[in-house]
């Protein structure tokens, strides 16, 4: 009976979600408790469904007690299973740092739960008009939290997403509206039967695809239709930054992945090869603009925006592949890319909060002030470079070998182009991670205080000889790195950021070095997905 | 021309269906008209520099597509999918499926306007425009890159003194 956790799962944060306003009549502060109690209720449910799932079980369930494929259907199986256990964890993790950060007011924490709902939703349901409902529902809290900081620049961010993101859904409906017209249901595996009968090669089929990949393809922000990106995620507040980052577009690509492989299967695309080439050639270009574009930024949050059109360009060429590692590559980095973005933005955001810095040049030897915060960033920087042993390393290292293996098994020269384009990106890639490193652990030699000493600002701990100098310290070239005022302290630590925000941020990077070795263990996760997928 | 161009875009929708040609030639006029607004919705939403405009062209983008569902649920003689408890199921019935789907899109259409409109409204307060070509000016004068330490002055300052020119 553990089938009912699946629209429970979506009903807890979406009922709570009215529970911020409704309270907030009578209480001020009724959101984060709210919004805490509801995301660790969904990290239980999410927990349960997948150590079900882990037993090999594949859960579904008929809502309303109409039988597919008339009614709809919510399914869990080991790929819907791993991007929820990411949701939850993550939207949990988030409401850490949304505490001491804000934006604060009970609406906010509504359209939080709404987010999470929606991500929750279209992670788990089977249906392909549901997934535009879900996907409308991500797009507008999303809109709604971008503009939570109550700045200019960020309502026109956010309406400039509003548009773009409207266009992509409506595409995607437009797509899924073909298809009806092709098959006449709407239940994604009864569609995935109808297709076939109705045959791969049918313009309106294709047209229909065609679409769908577009539409998603707005959402998650590839090379030519990025532009919206990079001005959501830098004007966003920094908390809401962190969770949509690492999950809206990932939700997308979910989305993108389900609907190429559960509906429309390996078959369609191997006989359509007019787009999945459309898309190689766009995913590719997507990969090399991302990373040159990320290497030419010095606003942190901007750079690691970036990154993401590179990292979703690869999980798109993957998809396009069509080829069993290839796919096994694109759901690792979907999960690993979501992780290593909420732990990226997650410590932008912190030395924001404590330093009031956020660019490039304003951080010099922050490592020396931060070393925890700045040690995580480096850790999860390189992860995403790929080094191993990282969660970053596997994800491209499968896509990598899957591309290199399709051209061998006859792809064409597709394949091979893909590998090059992620190496170079990779080197791209290595460029920017090596000037923050650069930055952070060696930019401040000769500053005030370059004797080993801890440079700690005026009531810190330890800080006696160390103020008179501070005053001199201005002076020099690089800035100095300095607490604001009010920077909370944590006895033993010598990072001035919040704690709690502190302890997730090492936490999510033991995971993502952790999940570096776990690359069988992935592959033995996803199996039973990708043995259905290429059976 | 253009007009010839998309009548041959519907005519192949016609043949790519190929299920009921009789019903869809019957109905193709909608198909032209679908066509027709998708295109103006997204020039409007490409060409126009006023934001508000740009949603109007958003909204006439999706109204074709509840269009194309609408027509795609039509059938010619149909009745309301409602049969008597006991009553005999005979006759053509329309597919009730497709409008609860433009109901539920419309519903969502309705809801992003919305959220649209209310930002509309901030960008107007704190710029006193609605052009993007003006905005965009406005935003690199506050520093969309802005340059160092003066980071949190700058957005806080700039719209003040804008504030003050567009109320002469």
């Amino acid at each position: 009976m553990t089938d009912v956790l699946l629209p429970v799962a979506i009903a807890v944060p979406l009922v709570a979600a009215t529970l911020p306003i409704g309270l907030g009549l009578r209480y001020d502060d009724a959101g984060w408790p709210v919004a805490a109690a509801a995301t660790t209720a969904l990290a239980g449910i999410a927990a349960a469904i997948v150590a079900s799932v882990a037993r090999g079980d594949r859960l579904s369930h008929a809502l309303g007690g109409y039988r597919p494929p008339i009614g709809i259907e919510l399914v869990a199986d080991p790929l819907s299973a791993a991007v929820l256990a990411l949701v939850a964890a993550v939207s949990l993790a988030t409401l850490v740092f949304v505490r001491v950060a804000g934006p604060r007011g009970n609406p906010f924490y509504s359209g939080y739960l709404l987010l999470v709902g929606g991500l929750t939703g279209m992670t788990l349901t089977g249906d392909l008009f549901n997934l535009f409902v879900f996907l409308e529902i991500v797009g507008i809290s999303t809109y709604a939290l971008i503009a939570a900081d109550r700045s200019g620049a960020s309502a026109y961010a956010s309406l400039k997403y509003l548009v773009v993101g409207t266009v992509g859904a409506s595409l995607y409906l437009l797509g899924v509206g073909y298809a009806f017209l092709a098959t006449g249901t709407l239940n994604m595996l009864d569609m995935q039967a109808q297709l076939a009968q109705v045959g791969y090669g049918d313009p309106l089929v294709r047209a229909s695809y065609a679409l769908i990949v577009a539409g998603l393809g707005l959402k998650i922000a590839v090379f030519p239709i990025h532009a919206w990106q990079p001005d959501a995620y830098q004007r966003a507040p920094d908390a809401v930054t962190t969770i949509v980052a690492s999950l809206v577009s990932t939700a997308s690509a979910y989305a993108l992945l389900r609907v190429s492989y559960t509906v429309f299967t390996v078959e369609f695309l191997a006989a359509s090869d007019a787009i999945t080439g459309t898309m190689l050639v766009v995913s590719g270009a997507s990969i090399l603009a991302g990373s040159v574009l990320a290497a030419m930024q010095s606003d942190l949050k901007r750079m690691f925006a970036y990154s993401s059109v590179a990292q979703f360009g690869m999980i798109v060429a993957a998809i396009a592949l069509a080829n069993e590692t290839a796919l096994l590559g694109a759901a690792v980095h979907l999960v690993g890319h979501g992780l290593l973005k909420f732990g990226l933005f997650l410590g932008v955001g912190l030395l924001a909060f404590g330093y009031g810095a956020r660019r490039l040049e304003d951080l010099a030897s922050v490592a020396r002030e931060a070393p925890f915060t700045a040690g995580s960033i480096a850790v999860l920087a390189l992860a995403l470079v790929g080094i191993p042993p990282s969660v970053g390393f596997l994800g491209k290292w499968y896509i990598g070998v899957g591309a290199v293996e399709s051209s061998l098994a006859g792809g064409g020269a597709a394949g091979i182009g893909i590998a090059v384009v992620i190496f170079v990106s990779t080197l791209f890639t290595l460029s920017y991670v090596a000037r923050l490193l650069e930055r952070f652990y060696f930019a401040g030699v000769g500053l005030p205080g370059d004797h080993g000493e801890p440079a700690v600002a005026d009531g810190g701990t330890g800080g006696d000889d160390t103020a008179g100098r501070d005053d001199e310290a201005p002076e020099a070239s690089p800035r100095r790195v300095s607490p604001v005022d009010g920077a909370p302290t944590v006895p033993g630590v010598p990072d001035r950021v919040p704690p709690a925000s502190l302890a997730v941020l090492v936490a999510a990077t033991l995971v993502a070095v952790a999940l570096g070795f776990a690359g069988f263990g992935l592959a033995e996760w996803f199996d039973p997905f990708l043995t259905e997928v290429f059976a | 021309m253009t007009t010839a161009g998309l009548a041959s875009i519907a005519s192949a929708t016609v043949a790519a269906t190929g299920a009921g040609p009789v019903e869809i030639l019957t109905t193709r006029h909608a198909y032209v008209a679908f066509a027709l607004l998708l295109c103006i919705g997204l020039y409007m939403m490409i060409a126009n520099p006023n934001l508000v405009k740009k949603i109007v062209g958003l909204n006439l983008f999706q109204t074709a597509i509840f269009l194309l569902f609408i027509t795609s649920g039509y059938v010619e003689g149909g009745a309301i999918p409602i049969v008597p408890s006991g009553g005999v199921e005979t006759g053509t019935y329309v597919s009730p499926l497709p409008h609860v789907l433009v109901l539920t899109a419309i519903v969502v259409g309705v809801s992003l306007t919305a959220v649209g409109l209310a930002l509309c409204i901030r960008i107007y307060d704190e710029y006193g425009t609605l052009r993007t070509d003006v905005l965009r000016e406005l935003l690199r004068d506050e520093g969309s890159i802005p340059e160092g330490p003066d980071l949190r002055e700058g957005p806080s300052n700039v719209p003040d003194g804008l504030g003050g020119e567009s109320d002469d």
